[in-house]
């Protein structure tokens, strides 16, 4: 993919050629590229889960409680990372979990960023009235410090996955709006849209198909980095005992019973602690060179 | 030292009239109005929008009777007109009074001074952690740049940015208060030593009462739980120091300065640091929200007595009336804090007045 850069460019499809560039400005830093690499492992792990795990997620041997990873002691190669309190393979768990942190990032990203852009977009595009109602109920989200909103949320709505993504996404969308209010204001004067708008463009037009597309940069960025928060707040609301509930191998969640083990049986704490921190990590990676891809003020430097 | 070593910054704030400031203070203190009006509707509407049955809810007990039920209804003030059971709320909050846990029979204001040094203090020795490491660190990573000592640095802050503080409590209680047994485990001081709090700051009252072994047992149970809240804001400071040096480095005013002939570290210290604190100090003030959000998990991994650990138990308990009263006062603290950072920063930062 890289080979031909140096090559002059031949005649293509301005799409193309923009990926080209985009791809060229990412890969110089070698972290994102790592990154993206450990990120794609990670959602072949998700999807591929059931081959790629050695028992199920929630079977339990009875006879194997508490059994150390293999290069320890009493290890043994039928559970490769060890077994937790209840006798289940913990290896089959994280691979299971991947699936769940993936999923929470993805939706509540999705939610996050449809509801947040809207109403940022609306609020940039229209200003007055409309723009200080929506930036006053921004404000008054961010006043709570996000986890306690989302835990507040969660206890009222009832415990759960479901219930957790909804809260974060909730802690999340004001990001998004700020981001997008701001993008759109700095476009709105620009002269494409002036002519679009004589050219006789509606409103819907002008925010979603002329607008929008030219704000993208830094939205992409501030979802990646959501992507990887969303992970951590449902992680910690999980070991708080408000996420996903047991038997679920979320990764936060299989945290949650651990406490009580940290002096007999390190690996139980220590191996879904890993899987988040290196999702996350690889996440922002990819999140630090898309900003670096994406930014033209940095580009030219 | 010559005058014109002042740099731009000095010279700009000088020539901006004084009534700007005025100005800029009073619209950030008028945008306090509708944020306070939202979050007392938030916290009074949580309880009464949400939840399937409030008056269960504020007193926290799953079943009862319906002559219990009607009872408390009328204590809450539920038989009256919403609006009405709003302005109520808002007037004895803006009185001090958040309410009472049905629960535990005590006023949540009380509860919250109580607890709240003990927060206070754990938060305060994070941050001192994180700007007194995160602020050297970004400066050498700037002035070095691409160095390993660079990339290393960086590095290390973006898997702090992306810990699991939780997971992180777990770990360093295994490796320093398991493995090593360096430090304990949970509490603010050894069981051994007991004082009616002074000012409620362990570290502080221990000195007053001339306790030394307390003191320091006190430090002991500080260290673990301040590494952990004060990872992410480390991370933060470390990261945003170097770009904001970075781009200091760069300006014409830093050049100049380098090409008079000043040394190097007068350079750096003088001309490129003092510009580039003050996104630094920003970025530290808005550090508080997260601070407290942080403070919950800390605090339940090390069972510190504070503001977070509390929310948790009333969670974990259903008293919705702590609950509901704990978010107001803790959405208040915050936003008072945001607000003294908002003015310092224009104090520091004339371009933002002039807005």
């Amino acid at each position: 993919m890289m080979s031909d850069v140096a090559v002059p460019p031949k005649a293509e499809h301005p799409r193309l050629s923009a990926l080209r560039e985009f791809w060229y400005y990412f890969s110089v830093n070698k972290g994102a590229v790592i990154g993206l690499w450990v990120f794609v492992a990670t959602v072949l792990i998700a999807i591929f889960a059931p081959v790629l795990a050695p028992h199920s997620a929630e079977q339990v041997f009875s006879k194997s409680i508490l059994i150390p990873p293999v290069w320890q002691e009493g290890g043994s190669w039928t559970f490769i990372l060890g077994t937790d309190a209840v006798g289940r393979d913990i290896l089959s768990r994280l691979i299971h979990g991947a699936r769940f942190s993936l999923a929470i990032g993805l939706v509540v990203v999705t939610i996050a960023m449809i509801s947040g852009v809207a109403l940022g977009v609306i609020a940039g595009y229209f200003r007055g009235p409309v723009d200080a109602v929506i930036m006053r109920v921004m404000d008054i989200i961010l006043a709570f410090p996000s986890l306690l909103l989302a835990l507040v949320l969660v206890s009222i709505l009832g415990k759960g996955l479901f219930n957790a993504m909804l809260a974060i996404a909730l802690v999340l969308q004001p990001h998004f709006a700020r981001l997008a209010r701001a993008a759109v204001m700095s476009e709105k004067t620009r002269e494409y849209v002036t002519s679009a708008k004589v050219a006789g463009a509606g409103h819907l037009r002008l925010m979603l198909v002329t607008i929008l597309p030219n704000c993208l940069g830094p939205l992409i960025v501030q979802a990646t980095l959501s992507f990887s928060n969303a992970i951590l707040e449902a992680a910690a609301l999980g070991f708080l005992g408000l996420g996903a509930q047991p038997p679920t191998p979320e990764w936060g969640t299989m945290l949650a019973g651990a406490r009580d083990l940290i002096t007999r049986a390190w690996w139980v704490v220590t191996m879904p602690g890993l899987a988040i921190l290196i999702t996350v990590l690889a996440i922002n990676l990819v999140g630090d060179g898309l900003r670096d891809a994406l930014d033209p003020k940095l580009k030219r430097s | 030292m010559f005058p014109q070593d002042r740099g731009a910054i000095g010279r700009f704030e000088r020539a901006r009239p004084k009534k700007n400031m005025i100005r800029y203070i009073l619209q950030r203190l008028a945008l306090i109005v509708p944020t306070f009006i939202g979050i007392t509707i938030v916290a009074f509407g949580l309880v009464r929008l949400l939840g399937s049955d409030p008056v269960a809810l504020l007193a926290g007990e799953r079943v009862m009777s319906p002559e219990r039920h009607a009872q408390l209804s009328h204590q809450f003030g539920f038989d009256r007109p919403i609006w009405e059971q709003y302005f109520d709320f808002v007037l004895s909050a803006l009185q001090g009074d958040f309410g009472v846990s049905i629960r535990t029979k005590t006023a949540v204001l009380d509860q919250f001074l109580n607890l709240f040094p003990a927060t206070v203090e754990l938060a305060l020795f994070a941050m001192l952690l994180a700007i007194a490491i995160g602020i050297p660190a970004g400066i050498f990573a700037a002035i070095r740049r691409g160095s390993w000592f660079d990339q290393i640095t960086m590095g290390s802050a973006l898997v702090g940015y992306s810990m699991p503080i939780f997971w992180w409590g777990l770990l360093l209680i295994i490796v320093f208060s398991g493995m090593l047994g360096w430090t304990p485990v949970s509490g603010r001081v050894g069981l051994q030593f007991f004082f009616k709090p002074i000012t409620g700051f362990m570290t502080i009252d221990s000195l007053l009462y001339g306790k030394v072994d307390a003191f320091i047992s006190a430090l002991r149970h500080l260290i673990l739980p301040s590494i952990v809240l004060g990872t992410i804001p480390l991370a933060i400071i470390a990261r945003q120091t170097r770009s904001a040096m970075l781009e200091v480095l760069g300006e014409d005013y830093v050049r100049t300065a380098r090409s008079k002939g000043l040394a190097p570290s007068r350079v750096i210290g003088l001309h490129a640091f003092r510009n580039a604190l003050i996104p630094v100090i920003t970025t530290i003030g808005l550090q508080v929200g997260m601070l407290m959000a942080g403070a919950i998990l800390t605090e339940t991994i090390f069972s510190w007595p504070g503001i977070g650990k509390w929310m948790i138990e009333a969670i974990g308990r259903r008293d919705y009336a702590t609950v509901q009263g704990g978010l107001l006062i803790i959405a208040l603290v915050v936003m008072v804090v945001n607000l003294i950072v908002d003015v310092l920063y224009a104090l520091v930062n004339p371009r933002i007045r002039v807005q």
